[in-house]
């Protein structure tokens, strides 16, 4: 549960046991794939995707979509899942998405605190300390507090919203649009939508900060 | 089951910590085990709920004390344990030591992307109508089932209001042991001092996804 940092990793009483750890694997890897159960070449397909196909690049498109395109916009909030279907992104952990607008007024914010759901087709795999128990924890009781650990304040007068996902449903943070983005692409857009943007963790890059 | 990774408004005293870098994975044997653990439920045949069952189904000591990877392996050992699928002896020995017992699916290569595609889509068709309505007040029952549940702690004995109706969904309380019995899933918010006492946070609003036998009226 906790961060890993393989360059101070010498006192971590976890990494004594790492080696065990990476020989056990070893152990079923082979044991399931001599049974017939797994096939070495769809485990390297899956990894494969998950690290080079499937991650926040996809949401980002479907952000900067919904920025530019008011119908699309309007699809989106009102069913996510077909409306991101439409952009080619669907499946697992993500069977049923529901996107959720933030505004001047109001902030969301997603968590898990009983697992690690997160919306896969759009945001990939979820960052370790998605997955950490201080998120887990203090995500739900004071969400000020954990986006103060991501170094920013929201503006008192901001309501925030957390979103437990408990079930099958996966929320998707549809962030504000910057300021000083008129007449911007839709892949120039796509530049300033941070993961964290949509996980509410974050906020969008300034047009500034991508020049 | 009351467990530890049921973690919601436990204290914690350390800060969230985003990480520089971000690799997607920590070391070579989180990338196999994350594969082997999408790939072996097609042969298992085990769904969501048990897979999150067997993780979390373990002393908070264990729990707290393994990496995020490391309980996913555990919890897939467990499963091809109870299964019959291996036996500890063979993982002992790194090697197959018993007659393969007969699976009727294994995943592919060629079969990846449709698997991915396909997902687990848990909506069902609707046969009585929903309970409650989206405005109602209702009041999270208190309960702590020995199995499996998505009804968190921090929610347990409070009231709250249905924001969103999803349909129907597979119910994971019972599906963890096998049976679907699916019921209308609702988004219930609750306010900040509500759950957290006059001490919480005015300006927050916390919601979870809860089945209708989760709910009373209030």
């Amino acid at each position: 549960m906790t961060g890993h940092d393989h360059d101070h990793h010498h006192h971590d009483p976890e990494h004594s046991e790492l080696s065990e750890t990476e020989l056990r694997v070893r152990a079923l890897e082979t044991i399931l794939s001599e049974k017939g159960y797994v096939d070495p070449a769809a485990l390297d397909l899956l990894i494969e995707t998950y690290e080079t196909k499937v991650g926040p690049r996809n949401g980002a498109r479907v952000v900067a979509r919904a920025w530019t395109d008011p119908a699309y916009r309007a699809r989106l909030l009102k069913d996510a899942t077909p409306a991101i279907a439409e952009l080619g992104y669907a499946g697992r952990q993500g069977e049923h998405i529901v996107a959720l607008e933030n505004t001047p007024t109001l902030h969301n914010m997603v968590v898990c605190t009983l697992c690690s759901c997160y919306p896969w087709p759009v945001l990939g795999l979820p960052p370790i300390w998605y997955k950490s128990a201080p998120y887990r924890s203090k995500a739900v009781k004071d969400p000020r507090g954990v986006l103060r650990d991501f170094g920013f304040e929201l503006p008192t007068g901001t309501d925030v919203r957390v979103w437990d996902s408990t079930a099958e449903i996966r929320y998707l943070v549809l962030p504000i649009r910057p300021a000083g983005t008129n007449g911007w692409s839709e892949e120039r857009l796509e530049a300033l939508v941070s993961r964290d943007s949509m996980i509410g963790t974050g906020l969008p890059k300034q047009p500034h900060e991508i020049a | 089951m009351d467990g530890a990774h049921d973690m919601g408004g436990v204290p914690w005293s350390d800060p969230v910590l985003p990480e520089p870098d971000e690799p997607m994975f920590h070391a070579e044997w989180e990338r196999r085990a994350f594969a082997i653990t999408l790939a072996m439920a097609m042969p298992g045949g085990w769904n969501i709920d048990m897979s999150r069952f067997a993780r979390e189904d373990r002393p908070p000591e264990e729990y707290l004390g393994k990496s995020y990877y490391q309980i996913w392996l555990a919890g897939l050992e467990r499963l091809m344990l109870e299964r019959g699928l291996i036996a500890s002896d063979e993982i002992e020995a790194g090697k197959p030591l018993h007659q393969t017992r007969p699976v009727t699916k294994t995943l592919t290569s060629e079969g990846v992307a449709a698997m991915l595609h396909r997902g687990g889509p848990t909506q069902r068709e609707a046969k009585n109508p929903a309970r409650f309505a989206v405005g109602d007040r209702v009041r999270a029952k208190t309960i702590h089932p020995p199995t499996h549940t998505r009804l968190p702690r921090y929610v347990r004995g409070y009231v709250g209001t249905v924001e969103m109706l999803h349909g129907v969904h597979v119910f994971p309380d019972s599906n963890s042991l096998g049976n679907e019995n699916p019921q209308w899933l609702y988004t219930v918010t609750f306010d900040g001092r509500e759950l957290w006492g006059p001490d919480g946070d005015a300006s927050v609003k916390t919601s979870v996804d809860a089945w209708e036998s989760y709910l009373e009226p209030a």
